[in-house]
């Protein structure tokens, strides 16, 4: 039986993975690093119960998170209005909720393995509180960088919330994960293992960019 | 402050509002919500084109279980429905969620295991007769287990045999899944299952362990009526949430159920497989061949 992708088709599935997987991770960060530097750095009643919570949503299972999604999104939902289920934009809500957690409690263990020293350290040489917690976070880079890698593991490779919510719509919400799903029920073995290389290949390519990041010489802000 | 995090992050950025205006304006858009099989089978890739042209009109084809596919039409979040389980159409019908059920086509279901065939169900008159060998000789059988329209039917001719199959006796798996991850475990497990006829000569290359051993080698051969597999259209009633797209449904209804769409499915799968994978059963197809 001949391939069912062409080549064009691939691409169009492999720019969808990107763009969604994409804006989920960046959206997972931008939200992601800010909470977890604040359950790092702050200390107030109720924090170890958050904690406690982050870490659980760090197991939680995407197909949960696609079903709540789809709940939320479907017309009968209250979100429905948005008309947003079995769209691009409706996987990267579901993937940024699932890099969230992962984001989240990466950056704070990793901050708060900082040495307590350091940041005596920063204050006393005249540091406002900005510039301290940008100092701490290039500090404890490596897991930053960490919790950003976690993060995109935890959604470039996911499938029950891309499935459900986005439905595996050809052309329109079909990503390299789906479509594995998709080429492994028609048993077309083959073909789901190149894409499934294919899919390792772009996590690969994303993970040594971002190890890059981790081994940067140290530099001082305001300098 | 690192210099690379923000540069990196502003790329990102950059790039995925790139990437997001891509999206054009774009024509209407249909949402089918429709069984493994129809979409599995590449029936609608060789169909629904025709459609979007004449149209001017996307179809976004969601292939889920028959079970999944009817909640979709009643949740509203599809225009229209393509399944295979006659009572639950007619119910979803009656209890208002869809205008009407329209007649497509059929096929049928088959009983395919392995070729030694160790329950002995080559031959008996009945599917229900085949499912009692089974059950007697627990021969392994490979349940869909699905809420699928082809569950459906399993379980109707369990009933019919008065058999209630226990997964706990060790032969009957249930396994939650679609047809093609049904009909490899049952290759590999070398266990019974019911199938569609057109999923299964789809894959028919990819499962060396199986053959067909109840219901012949065409719908024609096919000695059991249960067996008969029907397609129907419904859709969905727009009352019940805004934004259906009632009027472009209604179109790809009649469409649909057209003489000339009607033709295409039955020619469908002909070249390749030596018999059609679905025959045509609208009503202006029935009127035109008498």
């Amino acid at each position: 039986m001949e391939w069912p992708a062409n080549g064009s088709a691939l691409w169009e599935i492999v720019g969808l993975t990107i763009r969604v997987t994409g804006t989920a991770l960046l959206a997972g960060s931008i939200l992601g690093i800010p909470l977890g530097s604040l359950l790092a750095f702050t200390r107030f009643p109720g924090r170890r119960f958050i904690v406690a919570l982050v870490y659980t949503g760090m197991g939680l299972p995407p197909v949960v998170v696609g079903l709540v999604a789809y709940l939320l999104l479907s017309r009968s939902g209250p979100l429905g209005s948005l008309g947003w289920l079995f769209t691009p934009p409706a996987m990267m809500i579901a993937q940024t909720i699932i890099a969230l957690p992962l984001v989240i409690g990466l950056t704070m263990t990793g901050l708060e393995a900082v040495d307590p020293q350091l940041r005596l350290q920063i204050r006393a040489l005249g540091a406002d509180r900005s510039q301290e917690i940008l100092t701490l976070l290039f500090e404890a880079r490596a897991g930053v960088v960490a919790a950003i890698v976690a993060g995109f593991g935890g959604i470039i490779s996911e499938v029950g919330a891309a499935m459900l919510v986005g439905g595996n719509i050809e052309g329109q919400t079909r990503v390299l994960s789906t479509a594995i799903v998709l080429e492994t029920r028609m048993g077309e073995f083959e073909f789901a293992l190149v894409l499934g290389g294919l899919l390792l290949s772009m996590a690969f390519v994303v993970n040594v960019v971002l190890m890059r990041l981790q081994h940067r010489p140290p530099y001082w802000p305001g300098r | 402050m690192p210099r690379r995090l923000p540069r990196l992050l502003s790329l990102l950025a950059v790039s995925a509002a790139a990437l997001g205006s891509c999206s054009l304006a774009e024509p209407a858009v249909l949402r089918l919500a429709t069984t493994t099989s129809t979409a599995d089978s590449g029936l609608l890739d060789a169909i629904l084109p025709g459609f979007e042209e004449t149209h001017n009109a996307r179809v976004d084809v969601v292939a889920v279980g028959t079970g999944q596919a009817l909640e979709l039409g009643q949740n509203g979040d599809a225009d229209v429905i393509l399944v295979h389980a006659r009572s639950r159409e007619d119910a979803f019908v009656a209890d208002e969620y869809g205008l009407a059920r329209y007649d497509v086509m059929y096929n049928d279901f088959i009983v395919v295991g392995p070729p030694d065939d160790p329950a002995g169900i080559q031959g008996v008159a009945s599917a229900a007769e085949a499912f009692t060998a089974i059950a007697e000789a627990q021969a392994p059988f490979a349940s869909r287990g699905d809420d699928s329209g082809t569950h459906t039917k399993e379980q109707v001719i369990w009933q019919l045999a008065a058999i209630e199959p226990d997964p706990d006796q060790g032969w009957y798996f249930s396994l939650g899944q679609g047809m093609g991850e049904t009909l490899q475990f049952a290759g590999e497990r070398g266990a019974y299952a019911l199938a569609d006829r057109g999923t299964y000569l789809f894959q028919r290359d990819n499962l060396p362990g199986l053959v067909t051993l109840f219901g012949g080698d065409s719908i024609a051969e096919n000695p059991d009526p249960v067996l008969h597999n029907s397609y129907g259209v419904i859709p969905v009633n727009p009352a019940l949430h805004e934004g259906i797209q009632a009027d472009l449904a209604r179109q790809f209804v009649e469409w649909l159920t057209s003489l000339e769409t009607q033709e295409k499915i039955g020619t469908y799968g002909v070249e390749v497989f030596g018999q059609p994978l679905f025959y045509p059963d609208s009503e202006a197809y029935r009127q035109a061949h008498p």
